[in-house]
């Protein structure tokens, strides 16, 4: 069925606040084998300028993943047919522990290719105290049956 | 810190070396846990071959950080990058036995200002290209 065309360019609110802990940062670093000491020791990370550490480039999916934007019904969306199309991060630092930060996302795009729906989202990932760290661009794809 | 590679010592076309990278059914489920994806494709080969994939399939996700690891290594400070977008193109199958490999290499692309450089990425699995327009931007020292 075709996404819901009125969803474009609707913004969702703030999510709820969520603490990035370093324990989550080592955990998501072992996951994806990484043993970068940024990672997940407060001294290299020091010694690497930043105050505490530091998050690999994609754990921001992490804070994003769960998005308003796909869980209103009536955007029709079918998550069983979806896949990950592209996504994409914009930097302005990388999120470290101890960050408090909400995600604020945008239905940027959505369209037909093919037999397929194309939906384009995009997040701001803040603090709280309102410091933009990381813009992200998710592009899912709804297989059509 | 800044990064360990000098823009002055990089070229349009330098190439980044190639790493191999094994993907095993433990990380793709150690992976749903750290990242919160869950989704059955990722570790249940039933579920996997009822919605018509050969088999089990990495996240997109997990490839991606690959793809981070290679280039954040290669800059030697992951506040290096800048910009990091990728198309998934096709999927990393995983069998249960043995699992997969994933080989990634790169390549300068464009030198920009401010010390910057894109960086092209190609990963592929099974002899497959599993992502396209890979770029990474990094502010090299």
């Amino acid at each position: 069925m075709a996404l819901n065309r009125d969803f474009i360019g609707r913004s969702f609110p703030p999510t709820e606040p969520y603490e990035v802990s370093r324990v989550k940062i080592r955990e998501f670093a072992d996951a994806i084998g990484d043993r970068n000491p940024v990672y997940r020791d407060q001294e290299a990370a020091k010694a690497a300028g930043h105050p505490d550490v530091i998050a690999p480039p994609t754990f921001p999916i992490v804070v994003s993943l769960g998005n308003p934007a796909l869980a209103d019904p009536d955007l029709n969306l079918n998550y069983a047919m979806v896949v990950h199309g592209e996504q994409r991060f914009e930097y302005t630092r990388p999120v470290r522990a101890g960050d408090v930060v909400t995600c604020t996302s945008t239905v940027t795009e959505i369209k037909s290719i093919g037999s397929n729906e194309k939906m384009v989202v995009e997040t701001d990932i803040k603090t709280v105290e309102g410091e933009l760290i990381c813009k992200t661009y998710n592009t899912i794809v709804e297989r059509g049956a | 810190m800044t990064a360990k590679v000098n823009y002055a010592d990089v070229e349009v076309g330098t190439e980044i070396p190639a790493q191999t990278y094994a993907v095993d059914r433990a990380n793709l489920v150690m992976y749903a846990g750290a990242s919160g994806d869950f989704n059955p494709i990722h570790w249940r080969e039933s579920v996997a071959k009822a919605v018509g994939l050969p088999d089990v399939i990495a996240h997109g996700m997990y490839t991606m950080a690959q793809g981070g690891r290679f280039v954040t290594d290669w800059a030697g400070d992951p506040a290096a990058v800048v910009d990091y977008g990728v198309r998934f193109s096709s999927p990393v199958v995983v069998p249960d036995e043995g699992g997969a490999t994933l080989e990634i290499s790169g390549q300068v692309e464009e030198k920009l200002d401010d010390n910057k450089v894109v960086v092209a990425l190609t990963a592929r699995s099974n002899d497959q290209k599993v992502l396209t327009r890979a770029k990474a931007v990094v502010k090299l020292a």
